[in-house]
């Protein structure tokens, strides 16, 4: 099982990922999939942008994925995750997870996404609708939290 | 130790602070660790001063996979410094 991971300024289709994913198999019992949202935060963003690290955000990904393929059992896994200028309701992040039954499918997902969070190397800047300062995101204590758990 | 050209790439806040995405530069001999390299550059001025004053909140990629601060620097071509991630 080879993950796919792909680092895109374009948006993605969740029907048409999850359909590539599941392409020709009969083996697969289970999937799921986490979408990242961009919020308004009450109204008051006009977008994010991201900026990421070209190459490492790949291979950072890429290890994380090939970690969870190791320790459940998947037979299918891939990342997405887009960069640049994303506005309120847009898709930023895209985990999918296959696998015979649902708990490996579950927690491979959950395990990559709160690893992304910390090891893959994206940043998010707040543009505000008011045109006030805009402000890079400060990381979340939670986030080390979570991925501690694993 | 002999002098080393490395690539020092800057991200988020660390690259707006310092003022530039990156740079070549060429590293003393007496630069061995990641902590070094840290505390070599705020003295380049004020921006990296600014950018690099809490040096335990800036995280290190060498060859484009994360470091501790106190990795050594041998084999280095790509040092990246940047804020605490926020992707996903």
């Amino acid at each position: 099982m080879q993950p796919i991971v792909r680092i895109q300024r374009e948006d993605f289709d969740l029907a048409a990922e999850t359909g590539r994913l599941r392409e020709g198999s009969r083996d697969i019992g289970a999937i799921v999939t986490f979408s990242g949202l961009c919020r308004d935060e009450a109204g008051t963003l006009a977008a994010l942008e991201i900026e990421h690290y070209p190459g490492m955000a790949e291979a950072e990904i890429g290890r994380i994925a090939e970690e969870a393929a190791s320790r459940w059992p998947l037979l299918g896994l891939a990342a997405l995750h887009r960069y640049g200028r994303i506005l309120p309701g847009e898709n930023i992040v895209l985990v999918i997870a296959a696998s015979s039954h649902r708990q490996a499918a579950f927690e491979a997902a959950s395990f990559l996404m709160d690893y992304l969070k910390t090891r893959a190397p994206f940043w998010k800047k707040q543009h505000l609708r008011d045109g006030s300062a805009s402000g890079w995101v400060e990381a979340r204590e939670t986030d080390e939290e979570a991925a501690g758990r694993w | 130790m002999t002098d080393r050209a490395v690539k020092l790439i800057y991200f988020a806040w660390v690259r707006e602070r310092i003022g530039l995405a990156e740079e070549h530069v060429t590293l003393p001999g007496g630069i061995a660790t990641v902590r070094d390299l840290l505390a070599w550059l705020q003295a380049r001025g004020d921006g990296y001063a600014e950018a690099l004053k809490v040096p335990e909140a800036i995280r290190v990629a060498i060859n484009q996979d994360h470091v501790p601060h106190g990795a050594g620097l041998d084999g280095a071509r790509e040092i990246a410094l940047f804020p605490p991630m926020t992707g996903g």
